[in-house]
């Protein structure tokens, strides 16, 4: 019996000494789910995006911490007059983590996979602008006639439009390039086998327990990682881990702040210094489904948008948001700044539904995903439509059914919120096509207020042909423009963008940005550091 | 008994093979499509239905059952959608954590329980035994992820002594084992004090006394061992409370077993991945009671196996 207690009382102080401070260099980063692959032409989720493109990399990158685009794996490139042709030419010397030089080929290869409809990546909708992707993705070619090598370190994108985001489509985790041998030796596992040519390298990976990634001693990129090592503990609940952040043994929960925790720990002055807010390119809306009656009237419409009191919107959430009078997150391109949008004003809001000949208001019903906080954003929504005569029945159900109900036409309304929309890539085109343009407002689309504005179109046709970098000013102004005019036809009730906060231990240091990145979502591994290695 | 036990074995196929159909049927009246899910919202319908025809989930209910119990035969539970890893990769990956979890569990309830029957029924009436009785109460209702947070603030934050959840140390495994284990204990203490009490009573026990033993090897040596039977045949049972349980206490500590494996892939309609652990939880419960009743004639002569 005494040396079972003596054994356990040795196993405790193990434990107290592994809790202790990390060693310098290192940091550890917890995450509830699991991290389900690291392929990145499969990988899709909150813990594993910036964790692909930390061990991969792609044609393209972002400057840390900005939404400004940068060459990565390629050193230069040219663009054709006309926008359709797109010819990168590669870094020289940028080795994969088992020792081959990364070329051409690979990138070829690399896109290729992901269109090929048997790798089944929800990314391969992004090369949709890719001469031959039509062909490749339906089966009936094994290539993409749009991508040639044109020498070991050249590749041409012959694109079948001209396509301002194409630099972009170069920049999402989808199109990081993967060494062909590797993929081939381990096939479906690649996902728990990555091998990149990132500034880390994947050394330990502990199913539902923890991944271990390691600096890239060959990486090119001068000085590029500050940390030697990232250990990512997943499994971990976010209450939990913020409870292991202030007992110094987790450097940055991965999931952020639990929403139960967040006043306290955003008072307490110990921590509110080490909170870093950033905004996102996210906007939570209320769609109005045209093509029902009485949203095909634009007077109800824009009446339910003066209806909403936003700002108490926002208390409901604890503040972790900002009020949107637009599509467009502000930090998105094309934002505009000066745009007042739809006060509130609940009595002009009836005047207007008088006008539309409501005025004893109407019943309809408004869907809404049902996990926290979203019901109860839905029900302040709900008492704002009845102050004005509209009465809602709240459908709250599960996200897939939400999704069905606006995909196919039969919600009157939807409240956004856990599902839509955050951009997968920092340009307004994101926010436009799948969810404002005709192109969405398909069975099965996720324009589900199903308009459609042909005029509009033809703009956003216009915008993204404008693929010279000295026109992205021009471009800008002429997206900031459809999306005003999208606000004047009010198929949406824009409600708030979401802001994101990360919690990071005091020995974390460089920009703040870097914590709440706007492209190496949630966190830019390659970029931050420790205030104590050496 | 070697009839008996062919008997329970066919049994336990045609159980599981129920299980299965059943937890397939439900998955494919499930509202969410899975093919969507892997296909991202930036897919074509197009795309959504190339991924479905792949998976064969464009088959009728009937193949696509038969195609999954072929692959049982086979010993192959499929592919992650999500993950594309082997399911039975990713369940042999988690198990042990979970068996672990399981072991620790039942070492607690029939520590904490045992010893708070015996009390309780050696103080029988007085103030200690109605107390315990309260606590017994408290710990069968008491929902299990609030033990757990509750455990960890006060033993893992406020004092220090265990890590604050996790895995790999014996310290990591005492505050899951004690939140799995503790509504255990209290059935156990309930059970334990009547069937000590029922024990007393018996007319071996007042020999034992008459012929001059004293009240500690009365207890020890005559009335505990056969107090304590009778229950440890029930710990088999106990297996299918814990596999419902392993999901809250392995989300809540962190531990990295079935249970987390089993949340995770419900949230993501990974189809597969439900099937693989309903189907190795359903195992464990059956293989659970059948072990409950091989142990049953061992330890009380009466009951015959038929």
């Amino acid at each position: 019996m005494k040396r079972v207690l003596l054994a356990s009382a040795a196993a405790m102080a193990i434990a107290a000494a592994s809790s202790a401070a990390q060693a310098a260099g290192e940091i550890v980063i917890t995450y509830k789910d699991d991290v389900s692959t690291l392929d990145p032409a499969i990988g899709y989720d909150w813990q594993n995006w910036s964790m692909i493109k930390s061990l991969f990399d792609g044609l393209m990158d972002y400057k840390p911490g900005t939404t400004e685009l940068i060459p990565d794996l390629a050193e230069s490139y040219e663009i054709s007059p006309d926008g359709t042709t797109f010819t990168f030419k590669l870094r020289p010397g940028v080795k994969f983590a088992n020792g081959r030089e990364v070329t051409a080929e690979d990138v070829k290869y690399s896109i290729e996979r992901v269109v090929n409809p048997e790798t089944q990546s929800p990314g391969a909708g992004f090369f949709g602008s890719i001469a031959g992707y039509d062909e490749m993705s339906g089966g009936e070619a094994d290539s993409l006639s749009g991508i040639t090598v044109v020498d070991p370190m050249t590749v041409e994108f012959k694109l079948s439009r001209p396509d301002a985001t194409f630099l972009h489509v170069m920049a999402i985790n989808f199109g990081h390039v993967v060494p062909r041998e590797e993929v081939e030796k381990w096939g479906a596992d690649f996902g728990k086998h990555p091998v990149g040519s990132g500034a880390y390298n994947l050394t330990e990976w502990t199913l539902g327990q923890r991944l271990v990634f390691e600096k890239n001693q060959d990486y090119w990129r001068e000085g590029v990682p500050n940390l030697d090592k990232i250990t990512f503990e997943v499994g971990q609940e976010p209450t939990v881990a913020l409870l292991r952040l202030k007992n110094g043994e987790v450097d940055i929960p991965g999931d952020g702040i639990p929403p139960a925790q967040f006043l306290e720990v955003k008072d307490d002055p110990e921590y509110k210094d080490r909170i870093v807010e950033g905004g996102q390119l996210h906007t939570g809306y209320i769609t109005m489904n045209v093509n029902t009656k009485p949203f095909d009237d634009v007077r109800v419409r824009q009446a339910v948008n003066m209806a909403i009191n936003k700002d108490r919107v926002v208390r409901i959430i604890n503040g972790r948001a900002v009020p949107a009078n637009q599509p467009l997150p502000p930090t998105m391109p094309g934002y505009v700044d000066d745009y007042e949008g739809y006060a509130y004003d609940p009595d002009a809001a009836k005047a207007l539904l008088a006008d539309a000949g409501l005025a004893d208001g109407f019943e309809t019903e408004m869907y809404v995903m049902n996990t926290d906080p979203n019901p109860r954003i839905a029900q302040a929504i709900q008492q704002d439509l009845a102050a004005i005569g509209i009465k809602v029945d709240i459908k709250s159900l599960a996200q897939a059914n939400v999704i069905d109900a606006g995909g196919n036409g039969t919600a009157p309304m939807i409240w956004s919120g856990g599902m839509a929309w955050i951009a997968d890539f920092p340009d307004p085109s994101n926010f436009y096509g799948p969810i404002l343009g005709c192109d969405g407002a398909v069975q099965g689309g996720w324009n589900w207020s199903w308009y459609c504005n042909e005029e509009l179109d033809a703009m956003a046709q216009k915008a993204d042909a404008m693929t010279d970098p000295a026109m992205a000013a021009e471009r800008e102004t002429l997206w900031g423009e459809i999306f005003l005019k999208v606000m004047e036809d009010a198929p949406w009730a824009p409600v708030f963008n979401e802001q994101r906060f990360t919690i990071r231990s005091a020995r974390m240091g460089g920009d703040d940005a870097l914590y709440v990145d706007p492209v190496h979502i949630p966190v830019h591994y390659d970029a931050v550091t420790v205030t104590d290695a050496q | 008994m070697a009839a008996y036990l062919l008997r329970r074995l066919i049994q336990a196929a045609l159980i599981l093979l129920g299980v299965t159909f059943i937890t397939f049927v439900l998955l494919y009246i499930l509202p969410a499509d899975p093919a969507r899910q892997i296909a991202g919202r930036s897919a074509t319908v197009e795309t959504v239905e190339n991924i479905r025809q792949q998976l064969g989930l464009d088959q009728p209910l009937y193949i696509q059952y038969g195609r999954y119990l072929e692959g049982l035969l086979h010993l192959d539970l499929g592919r992650s959608y999500l993950q594309k890893t082997e399911v039975a990769t990713l369940i042999a990956a988690r198990l042990p954590a979970t068996l672990l979890l399981m072991v620790g569990a039942i070492v607690c309830e029939l520590a904490i329980g045992l010893s708070m029957g015996l009390f309780a029924a050696m103080r029988r009436g007085g103030r200690i035994d109605q107390s315990l009785m309260v606590v017994s109460f408290v710990a069968v209702s008491a929902p299990q992820f609030v033990v757990g947070i509750l455990l960890l603030y006060v033993f893992a934050v406020y004092l220090g002594w265990f890590p604050i959840g996790g895995y790999g140390t014996f310290s990591h495994l005492v505050l899951p084992s004690i939140t799995l284990g503790i509504l255990g204990a209290g059935w156990y203490s309930r059970m334990m004090r009547s069937s000590m009490i029922d024990v007393l009573r018996q007319d071996y026990i007042r020999t034992a006394r008459a012929k001059g033993l004293g009240p500690t090897t009365v207890m020890a040596v005559h009335a505990m061992p056969n107090a304590i039977l009778p229950i440890v045949a029930m710990i088999g049972i106990d297996i299918g409370y814990f596999m419902s349980g392993i999901v809250v206490v392995e989300s809540v500590f962190g531990w990295p077993g079935i249970g987390q494996l089993a949340w995770q892939a419900i949230q993501r309609v990974d189809i597969p991945i439900i099937m693989g652990v309903t189907l190795v939880s359903a195992c464990a419960i059956v293989i659970g009671n059948l072990v409950a009743d091989l142990i049953a004639p061992l330890i009380d002569p009466r009951i015959k196996l038929r």
